[in-house]
């Protein structure tokens, strides 16, 4: 099966696209929930398919630690094992090296760290990551990368860019899977990858649209670890596809629902006697059958909490991709922007990063905003 | 509520039942499992898997203890949202509700007094007296409802164990007499390990207007051979054609040991315990296949009745817990997939687990009720008491 991404429809940089995997017939934009270890935290396959998740990330380092990709591979390959029909991503690793272990260093040579196992140095090369990947067998894999903290400034940006460079020639070369289809990160200032990490939104936007212009039009864009709605809508609005974060799902433990007001907290006491639904206008099956008050009696306390609360979050999620989909290619994307702000904002006091991101994107969000009429007016009460 | 013992089905005192209640659209064979809950949902398995996962109407009777919701959400609030069905929006399933569970709301007869009894639970300690209890119950609505008891452990006193047993009566009286709609209630029968206060308790409770008899304190630390007298003691002072309900008895044994005695209903935290520590039913369910099933080598952690699937030796394990299997977890999962999420203590592990687990032991109750229905509830008993003792011998001495 040839693989393909095709754009059925646009607004500005906005795209909505088509993206044909081996395992799945995607649509974007997309939001990819995390399926760190084989698994989405107490969700069944079905329940994924019916939430209407297309593709699932697994991460590489935590899938090679245990069961090991040899094992996966062994045993027919990740979507065997989990037993999953649709897509699946997994990254290169290099991040949670990185991040998780305390003595991982980077060379040239690929990143040396401690395993996690019996502390004997290993060296995780460009190579060895792909090697590893397809072992495990997802539609998508990730070329190593020299990842960056945000924050740093200097002459380190310049060498962490060119050695991903190399090493994306080294990964190219390490391909011997024909279906695999390997994912170019941005290469400007900070890779793509590299945020979600602390950084001030107002960089962040900036990162994502000059990554975005600067990238070719015919592949997808996927801008790593984001998460919250909002962020979600300004990147597509600037031309980004494709989304992974562990918020929904992590939040979702700490009794966090994802509403399109924002965020409900289900553990505060307001919500002990509050007997209506987490989302009114939210079709999945929590919404539908549990109230505020009974899922607050649940989280924090029973495992259930946190697998409703999940469920929904994601349903959101993928709500929020399908409707981002829809409306660009229905060409009522600006509308569904603003009607987005709308709800989130409804005092009109949208952050001033979205404003100028949506600028750049070409987005006329005037009517959400209200920040220009607050020095006319400081005695009305919004 | 309507209950009827099939007639001419009888084995001895075991006997094959319908049980028929409001909620449920579908008639009820008896004996049959109750299945826990955790605030009326089961631990591990989401609602819709419960309703599109687990046969019906098998799997339809919850067993829920009030004290749960005790932290957390209101009588009134619970009132206001239209009684528990609606609440867990679970309309044609069967809610019952026992004061005691065996897992969060423990029995603590030091500190029962005349007043209420009391319960460890997660929150602390909670005094529950009998007012307290029917409002509870009332703002519920369950199917039906147990009567607040005293229950006390084997080894107390006489002394205390014929507290215990005045205290219940007292207290089914004054549930009785707070009861202001008509609901179905059970009235609890105690009486330890006591032959004579067993006797004493079930024949007062037998004067009472009752719909049905709860049998308490077991499971509390009585042997299972002084447990068979203690049974027959109340069974035999009960009328046959109302429904018995014990908890308590858990294991397979055990709950053939109950259906010997005239037991209807059970319910019992024992596919909880299982799935927490990462056992899985596998015992055949098909008496034929006792006869010659391999036995299981104890490096697999197993004994012939379940496995633990934690042990390395499914690690690479691609077939299903049990191949004749139809449940959700075996149609699509492997015990290579479920060691792996067990050894990484992901959530899926649980719900997968448990999922299997109801399925296999429900499937065990359905064998139950059919040997009785061919007369051979005795041998049924027999063959898989002695298999289960002959698997064990053989593990041991292949070890």
């Amino acid at each position: 099966m040839a693989l393909k991404f095709e754009v059925l429809g646009r607004f500005n940089r906005a795209r909505a696209a088509q993206l044909t995997l081996p395992h799945y017939l995607c649509q974007t934009p997309l939001f990819m929930p995390v399926g760190t270890q084989g698994t989405i935290k107490g969700l069944t396959k079905n329940q994924l398919e019916e939430i209407g998740c297309q593709i699932i990330l697994g991460n590489t380092y935590h899938l090679a630690l245990r069961p090991t990709s040899e094992l996966i591979d062994e045993l027919g390959g990740l979507h065997k094992f989990m037993n999953w029909p649709r897509a699946l991503l997994t990254d290169s690793g290099g991040f949670q090296m990185v991040s998780l272990l305390h003595l991982a260093d980077i060379t040239e040579k690929g990143v040396t760290f401690q395993s996690p196992v019996d502390g004997k140095p290993m060296l995780l090369t460009p190579e060895e990551s792909i090697q590893i990947q397809n072992r495990i067998g997802a539609d998508i894999i990730m070329a190593l990368d020299d990842v960056v903290r945000t924050t740093i400034t200097g002459p380190r940006i310049e060498e962490a860019m060119y050695r991903t460079l190399r090493w994306i020639d080294r990964c190219i070369a390490g391909i011997y899977v024909s279906e695999v289809w390997l994912n170019v990160i941005c290469l400007g200032i900070y890779a793509i990858g590299g945020l979600a990490g602390g950084e001030d939104k107002d960089s962040f936007w900036r990162v994502v649209a000059q990554c975005t212009a600067a990238l070719p039009e015919d592949k997808p864009r996927y801008v790593m670890g984001v998460g919250y709605p909002l962020d979600i809508v300004v990147c597509s609005a600037l031309g980004a596809d494709m989304y992974d974060c562990v918020y929904p799902t992590r939040t979702a433990r700490f009794g966090t629902a994802l509403v399109p007001e924002g965020v409900l907290k289900l553990k505060h006491q307001a919500m002990a006697n509050d007997i209506r639904p987490i989302d009114p206008m939210c079709e999945c099956m929590v919404c539908k059958n549990y109230t505020r008050a009974y899922i607050h009696c649940l989280v924090t306390k029973d495992a259930m909490g946190s697998q409703l609360l999940s469920y929904h979050n994601l349903y959101y999620m993928m709500k929020l991709s399908r409707d981002l989909h829809s409306s660009i290619v229905e060409g009522r994307f600006p509308e569904f922007v603003c009607k987005f702000l709308q709800t989130m904002f409804p005092k009109g006091d949208v952050p001033e990063w979205v404003c100028n991101a949506m600028e750049v994107a070409g987005i006329d969000i005037s009517s959400c905003c209200r920040e220009m009429r607050f020095d006319v007016d400081k005695s009305s009460t919004l | 509520m309507k209950f009827a013992v099939k007639k001419g089905w009888s084995n001895g005192r075991a006997r094959s039942g319908v049980l028929q209640l409001g909620s449920c659209p579908f008639p009820i064979q008896t004996p049959a499992l109750l299945l826990t809950t955790r605030k009326g949902l089961p631990p591990f398995t989401s609602p819709d898997l419960l309703t599109s996962s687990l046969p019906s109407p098998d799997s339809h009777l919850l067993q829920f203890s009030p004290l749960h919701f005790l932290e957390g959400i209101s009588p009134k609030t619970i009132s206001n949202i239209g009684g528990l069905h609606q609440m867990l929006s679970l309309h044609q399933h069967i809610f019952a509700a026992v004061p005691r569970d065996s897992i969060i709301a423990l029995p603590e007869h030091d500190s029962t007094n005349k007043y209420g009894a009391s319960f460890q639970t997660p929150g602390g300690r909670l005094l529950i007296k009998p007012a307290e209890y029917v409002e509870l119950v009332s703002s519920m609505k369950p199917d039906f409802w147990v009567t607040l008891a005293d229950e006390v452990p084997a080894w107390v006193s006489n002394k205390r164990n014929r507290t215990s047993v005045d205290r219940t009566l007292r207290w089914l009286d004054d549930c009785l007499s707070l009861n202001k709609e008509s609901t179905t209630i059970f009235g609890s029968i105690v009486g330890g390990s006591s032959i004579e206060e067993r006797h004493r308790c079930a024949q007062e409770v037998a004067q009472r207007n009752v719909s049905g008899y709860w049998i308490g304190g077991f499971g509390l630390g009585e042997s299972m051979d002084e447990r068979a007298a203690l049974l027959t003691a109340v069974t035999d002072n009960l009328p046959e054609d109302m429904p018995r309900h014990v908890s308590g008895l858990g294991l397979p044994e055990e709950v053939l040991q109950g259906v010997a005695a005239g037991i209807d209903l059970f319910d019992s935290t024992y596919v909880y315990h299982l799935t927490l520590g990462g056992f899985a039913l596998t015992f055949p369910l098909e008496r034929n296949k006792g006869e010659n099933a391999d036995y299981q080598l104890s490096d697999s952690g197993g004994d012939g009745m379940k496995i633990n699937l934690k042990a390395t030796v499914y690690r690479k394990d691609t077939s299903p817990i049990v191949e004749s299997c139809i449940c959700f977890t075996c149609q699509n999962h492997t015990k290579a997939y479920l060691n792996h999420l067990f050894n990484v203590h992901e959530m899926l592990a649980q719900t997968l687990l448990e999922i299997h687990n109801t399925h296999h032991y429900l499937g065990f109750f359905c064998s139950i009720r059919k040997a009785i229905e061919e007369g051979k509830f005795e041998q049924f008993r027999r063959n898989f008491v002695e298999s289960r003792r002959d698997r064990l011998f053989a593990a041991a001495s292949s070890a």
